[in-house]
Order: C-alpha cells, then sequence, then structure tokens
C-alpha cells in the first residue's frame, strides 16, 4: 500500500494495538481455594488500552494505514476486540491455542512477536500495564524481541515518520522521537478517548473476528497460589478536629514515622 | 545422602541509579538475592565507575562490576539492556521495581529469552509473591530456571554495611534507538508521590481545587508529597493526574499516608493500601477509608487541619 506524494513513496503504517481483557477495575476480588475466583466478576478492556487505542486510532488519522486490534485469550476475549471495532479500529484480530494456560512473559511475548511479524506492523501500541497483573512487561519485552525501539508511560504522541512520544520525567515531560517500527506503552493521557457510537456498536456486532495461532515455547514460570493481602488491625478513632494533635503525637511515639 | 543445592544459579543485582548515583534500596535488592539463591555480583551501570564506590561496604556481596557506558547516562531502555546484557554473566537477575528498570528488567529477560517477574514483596525459596490487581490479591508464582526479578522498594531489609569488595570496570556499548528531543520543565517543584516516604492526598471532599494549598501547606510541614483521588483529578482540570494515586494512578507504598477528604473507593485503596500508616481525616464516620485507616479523624478538614499542622510543626520545630 504505497502512495505517493510530491514525487516520494510513503509507506502507510500497518498499526497494531494490543488489548487484554480483565477483571472490572471497581469488582471485588475473592480468593477460593487458593485461587481468584472470578465467575462473578464482570470482564472489561483494561484501562490503559483505551488510551492505546485513542493513540493508535489518532495515528491513523495523522497518517493514513490501518488500526488492528489484538489480543491473545479463549473465545470469551473477542468482547473486548468488538467494544475495541465499536470504537474505530479496523480489524480485531484474536491470536489463541488451545493447549496454552498460563503464558508466562517469555512464552506471551514469543507469541506477541510471532503475531506482530505477521502482520506486518510498523507500529505497536499497548497500555503501560494490564489492570490485573500490573506489570508492564509486555510492552519492552516486545520490542526488545522484535529489536524494536519502544517508550512507556506515553501520555501524548504526535505522528510523522516517527513518533515524538511525551512522557513523564523527574523534572517535567520529556519529548522523545521514536523512530519506526516500535511499540508505544500509553499511559491516561490529558486527552479523552473516544466512546463507541451507535453505528460503531452496530458494525462491531457484524464484525469478524480472524483467528490467529502462534508457537510458544513452554513457561518457567507457573502461578503456584493466590491471596488475600493481609487484614489491617483495627485501628484507631477520634472524633472531631482537635483530636488532630493527639494523632500528631501518636504519629510520632507510636508509630515512629515524623 | 543428597544435600540441597539452594544456589542453582548465579546472582546477580543491579544498582539502581538515581539523579546519578546509587539509590540507597540497592542495600535492600543484595537482601532479596539473599532470600532467593546466594551471595549476588553487584553490578553497578554507570557512566563513571566511582559511584560504585559508595556500595564497596555492602555485607554480602561476592564481586562488584561496574558497567560504564554513555547509555546509562540517558533513558532508552534497549540502550540500557543490550548495555547489561553484554557486560554481566548469565543467571538470576534482580533489579528495583522502579518505571525505568521495570523496562530494562522486561528487555534483559526478553534479550535472554527468559522471564521476568515483576513487583515482587515476598520470596520463599523459588516462590515469588507479587501484587496483582493493584494490590487487592497476591499472587505467588513458582520459577524454575533463570529469570529477571523486579523487587518492590522498601519490603526487603537493607544489606548491612561491613563488606570491602573491590569494583572491575567493564566498558560497555549499548544500542540505543531512542532521543530526547526537549523536556518541557515542571513549574511545580513539588516532590512526586511514588518518591516520597509522606504523602497527603486529598480527595473531593476538598471543596474546590483551591484547597489544595492547605494540604500543601502541611506537605511544607512534613516533608510530604501532594496527592489526591481518581474522584478529584476527574472533577478539576487543576489537579493533574501526575498526583492521582490508585489504579489508574499511582501505586505508592509510603511510610506515612494521610488521606483527607477521601472515601475510600476501592480503586484509591489499590494504589495506597501498602502504606505503613494510614491517617484518614474525613467528616463521615462511614467512610470506607477508615477501616483501613490506623489513625481515624472524623472531623472536617476545616477543622483538623490546622490543628494538625499546628501540632506537626510544634513536634519537629
Amino acid at each position: 500500500m504505497n502512495r505517493v506524494i510530491v514525487g516520494r513513496a510513503i509507506q502507510m503504517p500497518t498499526i497494531v494495538v494490543l488489548v487484554k481483557q480483565v477483571p472490572d477495575t471497581n469488582a471485588k476480588i475473592v480468593v477460593q481455594g487458593g485461587r481468584v475466583d472470578l465467575s462473578s466478576v464482570k470482564m472489561v478492556m483494561s484501562p490503559y488500552d483505551e488510551f492505546a487505542i485513542e493513540t493508535a486510532i489518532r495515528h491513523k488519522e495523522a497518517t493514513d494505514g490501518t488500526v488492528t486490534a489484538v489480543t491473545v485469550g479463549g473465545p470469551g476475549a473477542e468482547k473486548i476486540l468488538k467494544d475495541a471495532k465499536a470504537i474505530g479500529v479496523d480489524n480485531i484480530v484474536r491470536v489463541w491455542d488451545d493447549s496454552w494456560t498460563d503464558l508466562d512473559s517469555n512464552a506471551l511475548q514469543s507469541v506477541l512477536s510471532e503475531t506482530i511479524q505477521a502482520l506486518g506492523a510498523t507500529v505497536v501500541y499497548c497500555g503501560k500495564s494490564a489492570a490485573d497483573t500490573g506489570a508492564g512487561s509486555t510492552g519492552p519485552g516486545l520490542a526488545e524481541r522484535l529489536g524494536w525501539g519502544n517508550a512507556s508511560n506515553v501520555i501524548g504522541a504526535e505522528f510523522s515518520e516517527s513518533v515524538l512520544a511525551s512522557m513523564p520525567v523527574e523534572t517535567g515531560v520529556a519529548k522523545i522521537s521514536v523512530p519506526l517500527p516500535a511499540v508505544i506503552s500509553c499511559d491516561k493521557g490529558d486527552f479523552k478517548v473516544r466512546k463507541p457510537n451507535v453505528k460503531g456498536i452496530m458494525m462491531a456486532k457484524k464484525a469478524k473476528v480472524e483467528l490467529m495461532s502462534a508457537s510458544s515455547p513452554s513457561s518457567s514460570i507457573s502461578v503456584a497460589s493466590h491471596s488475600m493481602p493481609p487484614a489491617k488491625p483495627a485501628g484507631k478513632t477520634f472524633e472531631g478536629g482537635a483530636s488532630a494533635s493527639q494523632v500528631a503525637q501518636l504519629l510520632r511515639d507510636e508509630a515512629n514515622v515524623l | 545422602m543428597y544435600y540441597e543445592v539452594k544456589k542453582m544459579t548465579n546472582m546477580i543485582v543491579i544498582a539502581e541509579l538515581s539523579k546519578g548515583s546509587i539509590h540507597p534500596s540497592t542495600a535492600e535488592l543484595v537482601t532479596a538475592a539473599h532470600a532467593y539463591g546466594g551471595e549476588p555480583t553487584l553490578v553497578v551501570p554507570c557512566t563513571d565507575a566511582s559511584i560504585a564506590n559508595s556500595v564497596q561496604s555492602l555485607s554480602g556481596v561476592s564481586k562488584i562490576i561496574a558497567v560504564k557506558s554513555d547509555v546509562f547516562g540517558g533513558s532508552d531502555s534497549s540502550g540500557w539492556a543490550s548495555a547489561l546484557d553484554s557486560a554481566i554473566p548469565s543467571g538470576t537477575v534482580l533489579c528495583l521495581a522502579t518505571t525505568r528498570s521495570k523496562d530494562v528488567a522486561a528487555r534483559l529477560a526478553a534479550r535472554r529469552n527468559i522471564s521476568v517477574v515483576q513487583d515482587v514483596t515476598g520470596i520463599d525459596g523459588t516462590n515469588l509473591t507479587s501484587p496483582i490487581y493493584s494490590g487487592k490479591a497476591n499472587q505467588t508464582v513458582s520459577v524454575s530456571g533463570e529469570a529477571v526479578i523486579t523487587i518492590r522498594a522498601n519490603v526487603f531489609d537493607s544489606a548491612g554495611s561491613d563488606g570491602s569488595c573491590d569494583v572491575s570496570v567493564v566498558d560497555a556499548s549499548g544500542d540505543v534507538k531512542t532521543a530526547v528531543q526537549e523536556i518541557l520543565q515542571r513549574a511545580n517543584t513539588r516532590l512526586d508521590v511514588s518518591e516520597a516516604n509522606i504523602v497527603i492526598s486529598g480527595g473531593r471532599g476538598m471543596g474546590s481545587p483551591a484547597n489544595f494549598a492547605h494540604l500543601e501547606a502541611v506537605a511544607d510541614t512534613i516533608g510530604a508529597a501532594v496527592g489526591a483521588s481518581r474522584a478529584a483529578v476527574d472533577t478539576w482540570a487543576e489537579i493533574p493526574h501526575s498526583m492521582q494515586v490508585g489504579q489508574t494512578g499511582k501505586t505508592v507504598n509510603p511510610n506515612l499516608y494521610i488521606a483527607v477528604g477521601i472515601s475510600g473507593a476501592i480503586q484509591h485503596l489499590a494504589g495506597m493500601r501498602s502504606s505503613k500508616y494510614i491517617v484518614a481525616i474525613n467528616k463521615d464516620a462511614d467512610a470506607a477509608i477508615f477501616q483501613h485507616a490506623d489513625y481515624g479523624i472524623v472531623a472536617t478538614w476545616e477543622e483538623a487541619l490546622p490543628v494538625f499542622q499546628e501540632a506537626l510543626s510544634g513536634l519537629l520545630g
């Protein structure tokens, strides 16, 4: 897909956005028999992925090209792909193999790397971390496997033949020039993300999910158990603003934190 | 008869760099390395190898390698990971779970086709525990073979300081992929919530963004950073997202967290529940935040904050 502008061929980017299904962040998490029980929890798209989708669509609007949303998961994960389609991505892809169980970071990134290469992507957007593990390994790990650059915690982007990504640093906000191909992990930016409209939702219903698979190395990390964080002992409660001086005293003498 | 061989892999600790010197939590990584596999090699990424002198006295370190490269003066994670990979032996690698080091850890693991386990808060043999769902639950994984592991700060005790280790210096180069074009300096020079030992946060109960000045006044008294709940960030444009503590903001674990006019929504709790001590000031005695507070004050902030500040300056003055 080349188009010619003033005698120069510009490659239109193939934009991929990675999305992940996670428990609703408002949900109460319950552990049963040493495992998190998600059977009665609503599953949603991980919140940072919404910023990744928004940034991916803005990239397409600036340079043309296509946006493909990719998730790794069983059939239940198709709902978030339909959500992505309703927001405005062009294509939706689910990557899966029934033999996969808990993919560790090495296995997951191998699968994604193979998928990204098969799709011929020039840029990959993802959330800075998923709301379940919060690890944030996928963006930089995938970039390393592909031999690409990456930028993390990106809160804004300008698009040309590279991406000028804004990210918070100790002293303010840095603007980083990221040549493509690259992986960009998105934080909550200072912009609104678009929501699905009625037309988008109707189109998404009819949209076909493309199925892909990839080879996966065996995992060397396996989940042994889940547990609830230990409950905190009951604290001390005081009535009225005057008690604040007592609390200040306790912070020094009892808690020893001042 | 068989002996249990605990040390299955080389242990490597990567010192955390902060503003050109070695972050004190590096000493916690040494303790974590002993808990996991044994005495580590301490690797110091640097542009000037003399900074490694400051960790020569750390106890329980088998050797120190200062890896010297220009890439460590920058922030490109590809440059960091490739330079480190070329200079350090294979083994299990530990680093601090900071924003940059988590990126570098993920890249280093990917380079070596091994897995990464992030944000570890507990070690039991080769089982590693990390918070999941922003701390609403813990996950324990079992590791076979080599891995790259990031450790949360303020969890493990610091290693002692009666060691004396020589420093060997290795030059390395890295594959830098990105470039900083400019840095827009922040007008506000306040401490970031994720770096502070004390955080005081305001919620919608503060009534208006202007009233955050009262939180700043207390913060100045005790050297705290000022944070905010998601409700406050979403309601008032003047309160930036960089101040947000909670599931879609920053996760903090300071020694002291003071929540003012914050009801304690599950998303907020997820970002601060691991704080060592929690103080809550709220006029609603039924607010959920009180169930998580070590010290609760049922009062309006208008009543409580001036008294609190005066008492604190009296104690610290």
